[in-house]
């Protein structure tokens, strides 16, 4: 019995005895610099390969735990994403940490952690499940925010992010209790059952609204967005890169679960809630990255607005607009390691740039660099012909098609308002006024990671690399 | 040759691969082994489109050289074209070779010059091709990355500003079009041009906010298409892009923003807004006659006031649209004609002027007509070739300018005589600003110090312009050349669009 369930989440199992054994290798090797490369890019490889096992693991839904833990195409393709995406990350960070003497073990394991925490989250089937895993994922995140302890501003950022992530929890969490008050029960399958029954009590209404609440604050969707900007900027870059693509994919997918599999019959209750954080985000994000001039901080509010996007296609309450849902997220993923594997690399004299002013002219300097960022700039504006466009295309489409055109339209403004500040960093590097020139040389590795994720942005319009059927399959679990 | 169509559009692309990958360095001799790769490339897709227009057949009204493949999102590649669209193939094509050549002046990167506008040829060739909505988008609002660029790198002094708001705009614009897209989708179940032209969309009336839509569904999807393609094209009152786009671009973006971007609204009009929704067109026409009537005679006058010559020129064009928009709303064979007819000989006219002005800019770098007076006396062959287009842009008989604007006439009469009445001063009001910047210019006594020196234009100047000529004075003189092209085509639409029309009527009458 326990053996089958064990089964189930073998992946998290793995990952987690990996991060303890990391854990034990660090703090009892002698040399321990070149045991911290060693473990990171262990974590790296471990990554990848539970990603690729995940994804090439039989179809199906197992469930374990007396279905608390449930393991599902959507679950899978969420988890390939997310641990794909933190692999980037942590690649991309190995040359950030040597150069700033922050080469320390504890990061990957961390991240490590983090990710069985993500994990659990997406697979997550029961509120008890989905608050362990939701805490696992940010407490290692709050650690890592504050990596760099010498440096005010990031200690500042992980005690924002803790005190304000705590506060969201804390939201969650008296949901979690609400909704079991009305419904008597924690476990996904048992709230549907109730909820199909009949009307949402007010209890059960109260209890959904704080759950939203507390998810909008980790998937940062306005107006539960404070602590993004702050975050992003006061957090070492790498780990600014790390927040920015696979956390917001777990919270996105249990978002997505929560609202599918506990309330999937009551769509029109959340779908309100879900509209209206669409709305707020996307606009708020597209606005306010308007006056912002540091990029971290920049990329903040753009994930603001993507999150906007993202939760559209949730708020179309239907397969489709899970499956957009998930597509947008990979497109986002794929862009934003791009993005932050040239933020890693803008330095002068060995001190990092974030101020945006500084590419004035980049294009002179380094023309294939900042061809690769013009690239994924107008991708993540959502023009075409460029792969960022299809994901606004998906979320839109399902959008239009549960009814919700005003949502589209609004979505269409907001992003044409965003169009601006995009447009502005490619237009600093190539006629802007040209500026004391970044000198960061860039690794190979980093070369590979933005090559790769602007070449993808513009062979993935002939087939998005297959991206769509598997993310239908994999909204088709989900929704039913 | 199944693949014609796609051969046409990507070989652009392809050459601006090759010069992207295999061209190095900053030298002089890379930088003209650009210039002659681009020059190669277009001019080979030209003779490639010669092809395309021998074996078209104008008499069969479907789409011809149609290829079909399966695309993401259930959507598909398709590519065909018909008697509308054929000829604006063939304008892209036969200019873009003219435009590289005005080019050959351009010092600053030019490899990336040399990119932008092959990329944009592609795109440009993608959208008058497009037999699937969205691949139509795709083509379409692509269009404005390489635009940007163009201007923002080798534009003038208020490029940013120019840029930006040339962006912008065009994005809001095309924007509320996807959204329509998306509902015509969901509607139809289909994105194929084809089958949404023999779609019914609904026109029955629908409520918003207690407001009665007349004309529904059609009418919604109309405004949305009406959105962008009246920012594309540009009508009054959202035309203030265009005069700043054109001033701040260089020479040949100013010629293909004229020659050929312009052309995109009136081809999304004839494509998508007529015959898609008869209803709504027929429902609007009286409100796009009078923003056509005011932009031909509000821009009209701008145009003489201004001191720019380019940002004349730009208002003309606004003026000239206007006939345009007019003749397609008008929505009789005259009419449609005129308009396409119009759209092609601008497309010459509007880009031989364009040039015009990058002659003596070239010389002179300065675009104000105060500062030119008397240039006759150095060069009579830029007094003679700028004369010709003056002309042309006036609308004098034995030029293709005068088929467009008469054809344009002859069916607003039809429809509606007052319009037809206003736009005919426009026509007077486009000889007075037209003849005196042309006399302001070109005649009097030449007193300016630093233009005693101006030398006259060279051979590939008028290798440049003997083309635009010949094609000028052909289709003033033979416009059958290009109406019988596509008449059968837009007596199709035409029919469908009466029977369409008389359908709802019949069904209005029944309830």
């Amino acid at each position: 019995m326990i053996m089958d369930d064990l089964t189930v989440v073998l992946p998290e199992v793995v990952l987690a005895v990996f991060a303890m054994a990391a854990l034990m290798f660090g703090t009892y090797s002698r040399n321990h610099d070149a045991a911290s490369r060693l473990v990171l890019w262990a974590t790296v490889a471990v990554l990848v390969g539970l990603g690729a096992w995940i994804g090439m693991s039989p179809a199906g839904t197992r469930t374990a735990f007396d279905g608390s833990f449930v393991n599902d195409g959507f679950a899978r393709f969420s988890k390939v994403l997310l641990l794909w995406g933190a692999a980037c990350l942590l690649a991309l960070s190995d040359a950030w940490l040597e150069r700033n003497k922050l080469m320390k073990f504890e990061f990957p394991v961390l991240i490590a952690l983090a990710s069985v925490g993500m994990m659990t989250m997406v697979s997550a089937h029961d509120l008890m499940v989905l608050y362990m895993g939701l805490e696992l994922q940010s407490l290692s995140l709050y650690v890592i925010a504050a990596f760099r302890r010498d440096s005010l501003r990031s200690t500042e950022a992980g005690l924002k992010y803790f005190v304000l992530g705590a506060l969201s929890s804390g939201l969650l969490l008296y949901g979690c209790s609400l909704v079991y008050g009305t419904t008597g029960t924690t476990g996904f399958g048992g709230i549907t059952q109730v909820v199909k029954a009949g009307d949402l009590s007010t209890g059960l209404l109260f209890g959904l609204v704080f759950l939203c609440a507390g998810m909008a604050f980790k998937v940062s969707a306005a107006p539960f967005h404070m602590w993004t900007p702050d975050v992003y900027e006061g957090a070492p870059t790498p780990v600014t890169g790390l927040f920015a693509t696979a956390p917001k994919v777990a919270a996105a997918a249990m978002f997505a679960r929560v609202v599918h599999d506990g309330f999937g019959s009551a769509v029109a209750d959340w779908q309100q809630i879900l509209a209206f954080l669409s709305v707020a985000s996307m606009f708020l994000g597209a606005i306010a990255a308007i006056g912002q001039r540091n990029i971290k901080r920049l990329m903040a509010y753009s994930s603001i607005s993507h999150m906007g996007f993202v939760l559209m296609g949730l708020a179309a309450g239907t397969a489709q607009g899970a499956e957009a849902m998930l597509i947008y997220l990979a497109i986002y993923v794929t862009m934003n390691v791009g993005v932050f594997a040239f933020i890693l690399n803008m330095s002068k004299d060995g001190t990092p740039v974030m101020e945006i002013s500084a590419l004035g002219l980049y294009s002179r300097v380094e023309p294939a660099r900042a061809l690769c960022l013009a690239v994924l700039m107008f991708s993540l504006a959502g023009l075409p012909p460029l792969v960022g466009f299809w994901g606004k295309f998906f979320v839109l489409t399902a959008a239009v098609d549960a009814g919700l055109v005003w949502l589209a339209v609004a979505g269409v403004i907001a992003s044409a308002i965003g169009a601006f500040y995009y447009l502005r960093i490619i237009y600093l590097m190539y006629f802007g006024e040209p500026a004391e020139a970044l000198d960061g040389a860039m690794p190979a590795a980093h070369w590979v990671f933005l090559g790769a994720s602007s070449a993808a942005m513009v062979l993935g319009i002939i087939n998005l690399f297959g991206v769509e059927g598997l993310a239908a399959a994999a909204a088709a679990t989900l929704v039913n | 040759m199944d693949s014609l169509l796609s051969l046409i559009t990507f070989l652009p692309l392809i050459g601006a691969f090759v010069l992207m990958v295999f061209l190095r360095g900053e030298d002089e001799a890379s930088n003209l082994n650009a210039k002659r790769l681009a020059l190669m490339t277009t001019a080979v897709t030209f003779l490639l489109s010669i092809a395309l227009i021998t074996g078209f057949d104008p008499q069969d009204t479907g789409f011809q050289f149609v290829e079909e493949t399966a695309w993401l999102g259930g959507l598909t590649y398709k590519m065909g074209v018909d008697g509308i669209s054929v000829l604006f193939v063939m304008l892209t094509t036969f200019l873009m070779p003219i435009v590289i050549g005005a080019s050959w002046g351009v010092e600053t990167r030019v490899k990336e010059y040399m990119i932008a506008f092959l990329v944009l040829e592609t795109l440009m060739i993608g959208v008058f091709c497009a037999l699937d909505l969205i691949l139509f988008y795709f083509f379409f609002e692509a269009g404005l990355i390489p635009m940007f660029l163009i201007i923002g790198i080798w534009g003038g002094k208020e490029r940013i500003y120019a840029s930006f708001k040339f962006f912008l705009y065009t994005l809001l614009g095309s924007l509320l079009m996807l959204v329509a897209m998306i509902a015509m989708y969901m509607e139809a179940q289909t994105t194929d041009i084809e089958a949404l032209l023999a779609h019914d969309f609904s026109a029955s009336p629908i409520f918003v906010f207690g407001f009665e839509i007349a004309g529904g569904l059609q009418t919604m999807l109309w405004l949305a298409f009406f959105a962008s393609f009246a920012v594309k094209m540009p009508m009054w009152p959202v035309h203030t892009w265009l005069p700043d786009a054109h001033v701040q671009a260089p020479t040949a973006g100013s010629v293909v923003l004229a020659a050929i971007l312009l052309k995109m609204g009136g081809y999304g009009f004839l494509r998508f807004s007529l015959p898609m929704f008869p209803v709504a067109s027929d429902l609007m026409a009286n409100f796009v006659f009078t923003l056509s009537v005011i932009a031909i005679i509000y821009t009209s006058l701008v145009a003489m006031m201004q001191e720019d010559m380019k940002k004349l020129i730009a208002y003309s064009s606004v003026a000239h649209m206007g006939f345009v928009t007019m003749g397609i709303f008008a929505a009789n064979q005259q009419g449609v004609d005129g308009a396409i007819f119009q759209m092609i000989s601008h497309g010459f006219i509007s880009g031989a002027l364009f040039l015009t002005v990058g002659v003596i800019y070239d010389r002179m770098h300065t675009r104000d007509i105060d500062a030119y007076g008397g240039l006759v006396v150095r060069m009579p062959a830029f007094a003679l070739i700028f004369m010709l287009f003056t002309m042309g842009n006036v609308g004098l008989p034995g030029t293709s300018g005068f088929v467009g604007e008469f054809l344009t006439m002859a069916g607003a009469f039809q429809a509606n005589t007052y319009v037809a009445f206003f736009a005919a001063t426009g026509v007077i009001l486009s000889a007075a600003y037209a003849l005196w910047l042309y006399r302001r210019v070109v005649f009097g006594d030449l007193i300016k110090e630093s233009l005693k020196q101006i030398k006259d234009m060279d051979t590939r100047e008028k290798a440049l312009f003997a083309p635009l000529v010949v094609m000028t004075i052909l289709l003033g003189v033979y416009p059958a050349l290009v109406l019988d092209a596509i008449g059968p085509s837009v007596t199709a639409l035409l029919n469908n669009y009466e029977l369409a029309l008389g359908d709802v009527q019949t069904r209005l009458a029944e309830n």
